[in-house]
């Protein structure tokens, strides 16, 4: 068969902190993941026949000129019917699988806080500080429609909304992440042990760790490294820290910390920093603070590296800027349009990367659940595709 | 943001939590919070957006059902108790397969009703009046 199936739930490593699935929690998930992959892979690419067929062609007859900009797509396509199903159902799985991941971890967020807590006891690697302000940019928004977002708890030491979010990024990529939701930590880890296989770092700082997903395959990596994890969510580095328990990785330490204020770190004390899909959840003064520290906080001749999804550039199509903004506005992610707007290689000047010191590459997530499908195509699923791209550079 | 939601400003690590109070978690509705920022609809009309969004979730759980009559005969045919062999090759007899006609017959009608009612009020008008005009038409009797 040349259609190619999502794994199946039942494939997730489960570690001790991972909510319990009943039988029909996974068979919901199995079936969205599905519904997810059918919508992105038949019927998203509808859109690209239904612009260049009808939408583009409207335009130029109507204006006399062709679209030229992003948000005239935007409001050109956004009366087109192909598009108007496809969007309808994406948001609408997107709502789907947060209500049944939802329903999973809250019937059972006293457990979980409670496995939590005891993986945590005596736990030298978590930090979580009192009186600690979440950034404005964190709370102005729920990020991928989640209640909450990932600072959030419903009680002193809940973990509900981490376990949420561990449980379900398997039904918006379709499994494609891999067994433990690390395929972009993976990537990273073994593109830098690769490219650069004198680099050792001693001390390595994951900016926006969240639950530590792509935080452990680096330390991983180099287990001989102290790596030190931070985010503003206490219940995510609650959760990470006690995944990290259990999967038996000591070399992590979870940090709750703004990053745009990072005080406690002593000037030029990391090897390498690293932030994946951290940037375009935050605002864009906090962006630009964030940079000043990160040039701050990194060693002369250090590695700064960022997974984002790419950029805008001028020869990047407005269809697909606009399909790549789509989930900015519609999955909640607003500052993603912005962020793209802003040049790679200026924000790591910031960092104190020379222009000739930047470098940009893509990775493809690891996946060890599709090992036999890696050289397969994959459809482009603007935003949610796991081909990345990665820029940084070495302080200079 | 919920009223009984705290931001996160106690320590961590190594504090024992020995209650945590989860009482007022009702996971039925809290499941399904709406998030911040207002609800993009993409459809001309929202309600073909609500119809499609409660059609999209009975779906899944048809398929979730789906997905638990296949365990359950998997289940029963590793313990011997049928083979699935003998389901896909199952012929009711003549009551039986009246029995199954009506319960499809009743099950098409169930989810066409709203078509079905559609055509009623074209075929017939003098039924289909606006109901004000019929409360003061029962005024005068």
């Amino acid at each position: 068969m040349s259609y190619q199936l999502p794994p199946v739930y039942t494939k997730l490593f489960k570690h001790e902190v991972f909510p319990d699935f009943d039988h029909d929690e996974r068979a919901r998930y199995n079936y969205l993941a599905n519904l997810n992959r059918f919508i992105s892979t038949v019927i998203a690419p509808g859109n690209k026949i239904t612009y260049d067929q009808g939408v583009a062609p409207q335009f130029e007859k109507e204006h006399g000129r062709a679209i030229q900009s992003r948000g005239e797509v935007k409001d050109a396509i956004s009366k087109d019917p192909v598009y108007q199903m496809w969007a309808a159902l994406r948001r609408s799985t997107m709502e789907m699988r947060q209500q049944n991941g939802r329903a999973v971890v809250l019937r059972q967020a006293k457990e979980l806080a409670e496995k939590t807590d005891q993986l945590n006891k005596d736990n030298q690697n978590l930090s979580i500080k009192k009186d600690f302000v979440v950034p404005p940019y964190l709370k102005h928004v729920d990020n991928h429609l989640m209640p909450g977002s990932y600072h959030a708890e419903y009680f002193e030491g809940d973990v509900a909304n981490p376990a949420n979010y561990d449980s379900g990024i398997f039904v918006t990529t379709a499994g494609m992440l891999g067994t433990l939701t690390d395929g972009g930590g993976k990537a990273i880890a073994k593109w830098v042990k690769e490219t650069y296989p004198d680099f050792k770092p001693k001390r390595i700082l994951d900016i926006g760790c969240g639950l530590g997903h792509n935080t452990l395959p680096i330390a991983e990596m180099y287990p001989d490294a102290e790596v030190v994890a931070i985010d503003a969510g206490a219940p995510m580095l609650r959760y990470g820290a006690a995944r990290a328990k259990s999967l038996k990785i000591d070399n992590v330490k979870f940090l709750q910390l703004d990053a745009e204020n990072m005080s406690e770190f002593e000037d030029c004390t990391f090897d390498w920093v690293q932030t994946t899909m951290f940037l375009h959840e935050t605002g864009g003064k906090a962006i630009h603070k964030i940079f000043g520290e990160i040039k701050r906080v990194l060693k002369n001749e250090g590695l700064n590296l960022h997974i984002e999804q790419p950029q805008y550039t001028p020869q990047m199509s407005y269809y697909e800027q606009f399909m790549r903004d789509w989930d900015a506005f519609y999955n909640a992610e607003p500052y993603w349009g912005h962020m793209h707007d802003l040049q790679p290689s200026d924000l790591m000047e910031e960092a104190g990367v020379s222009k000739e010191n930047f470098l940009q590459v893509g990775v493809r997530a690891v996946n060890d659940l599709d090992k036999n499908k890696q050289d397969g195509k994959i459809t482009e699923d603007f935003g949610r595709t796991p081909v990345w791209n990665v820029f940084g550079g070495w302080k200079k | 943001m919920k009223e009984n939601e705290i931001s996160s400003s106690h320590s961590g690590g190594n504090i024992e939590h020995k209650n945590f109070n989860t009482d007022h978690i009702n996971d039925i509705l809290m499941a399904g919070d709406k998030s911040k920022g207002g609800r993009p609809y993409f459809f001309d009309d929202p309600a073909v957006e609500r119809v499609l969004n409660i059609t999209m979730a009975v779906a899944t759980e048809l398929a979730v059902a789906r997905e638990r009559i296949d365990t359950l005969e998997r289940i029963l045919e590793a313990k011997g108790i049928l083979s699935r062999k003998e389901i896909e090759q199952f012929e009711p007899n003549d009551a039986q397969a009246d029995e199954r006609q009506l319960w499809h017959a009743r099950y098409a009608a169930r989810i066409m009703r709203i078509v079905q009612q559609e055509i009623q009020a074209i075929a017939e008008p003098e039924k289909n009046k606006d109901m004000h005009q019929i409360a003061d038409e029962i005024n005068e009797m």
